[in-house]
């Protein structure tokens, strides 16, 4: 049984990683990007550029932060710093997979390469079904997927791109509101450490607060301000519960 | 509010948005293995990015903009709120969540004549 699942090819793994496009978690994504596609619409992106955007920046927090920089007014150096800031999380997230990716014979390189597709959809979606997948064929799987998730996505941003003024009122509010919302289920649904439930909800208050008292600055204060908060609090109450036993 | 045009624009999405993030990838790959999945700097480090993302949360529900800018606030709320509700109703699934949230938010956007 072992053997016959070895011998199925390349291909073939490759194939099984790209159908992943039809699960719940892809399905959810591209709906964000049809929202997505109506912010950069109203921010008045040229179609190409959103496109360009969606392959090349593929993390959609990101994407949204590099949007509101640039309607804002900032710099390339404020920019780069405020996305780079949030993309910090990606780190451990790929220095997380990275072990359950990589086979004896996968070449660093192609991890490299392969990176650039995790985020938080591919990342969830890999941790939880590359168990299934032989060891030597699990970059393979994962690159059928994540290869295939954003070039469905950045299809699906050029198509939708024009359509997406024409929807009515109603939907496009939806359509919007399903990133924040898909933001919160699935940091909250993949969360494997408590800091990150306190992180969350530190972060939910930093974040208006923070933009009250300084808007230019307001994401990165919340990060770091009610990142440090949150991993102080959580600290103090896992080595008091410690010292108690 | 106006956009860039031209070359700029892509050089500018290039740096600010794509070196931005895979930078943090060739790094999260490079550390791979050799990472402490147990230190306290990464619990830091998680902590942080977590936070981040939930001021960005916090900002789309609280200060969006489009269609939903002339949404009251307090309907954005009670789908969140609501969703929540939903979330762990539904033994924390994400879908369960996303579509409480979705169903209170278009419900009410219907009722008041959106």
């Amino acid at each position: 049984m072992e053997d016959a699942e070895d011998e199925r090819s390349s291909l073939a793994w490759f194939l099984k990683g790209a159908r992943g496009i039809f699960s719940l978690p892809a399905v959810i994504l591209m709906l964000s990007f049809v929202g997505f596609c109506a912010l950069t619409v109203q921010a008045g992106i040229p179609p190409e550029q959103v496109v360009f955007m969606t392959g090349a920046v593929w993390a959609l927090p990101a994407k949204v932060i590099l949007v509101s920089s640039i309607l804002g007014g900032a710099s390339l150096a404020t920019a780069f710093l405020a996305v780079t800031l949030s993309s910090v999380r990606l780190m451990p997230m790929v220095a997380a997979l990275v072990p359950e990716l990589r086979g004896p014979k996968t070449p660093t390189w192609l991890l490299l390469v392969l990176s650039h597709f995790i985020a938080i959809t591919a990342w969830v979606f890999a941790m939880e079904r590359v168990h299934d997948v032989p060891r030597n064929h699990r970059a393979t799987f994962f690159a059928g997927f994540g290869i295939t998730l954003v070039a469905a996505n950045m299809l699906v941003v050029g198509v939708v791109y024009h359509l997406v003024a024409e929807f009515p009122p109603l939907v496009a509010g939806c359509l919007f509101f399903l990133t924040p919302v898909y933001f919160l289920a699935s940091i909250w649904h993949s969360a494997r450490h408590p800091v990150i439930y306190v992180a969350l909800a530190t972060g939910l208050v930093a974040g208006p607060l923070c933009y009250w008292l300084a808007p230019e600055f307001d994401i990165l204060l919340a990060g770091v301000g009610g990142g440090t908060v949150a991993w102080f609090g959580e600290r103090l109450w896992r080595l008091r519960r410690e010292a108690r036993k | 509010m106006s956009w860039m045009e031209g070359w700029w624009a892509y050089v500018f999405i290039a740096v600010a948005g794509w070196l931005a993030t895979d930078i943090w990838r060739w790094l999260g790959v490079i550390a791979g293995n050799r990472l402490r999945e147990d230190s306290e700097a990464l619990n830091w480090v998680r902590a942080v990015a977590t936070a981040l993302v939930a001021a960005v949360i916090a900002k789309l529900i609280l200060y969006p903009t489009g269609v939903l800018a002339q949404s009251p606030l307090w309907l954005r709320m009670a789908a969140v709120i609501l969703g929540a509700f939903g979330f762990f109703l539904g033994r924390q699934k994400p879908a369960a969540g996303i579509a409480t949230a979705i169903a209170v938010l278009a419900a009410g956007l219907w009722w008041l004549g959106f």
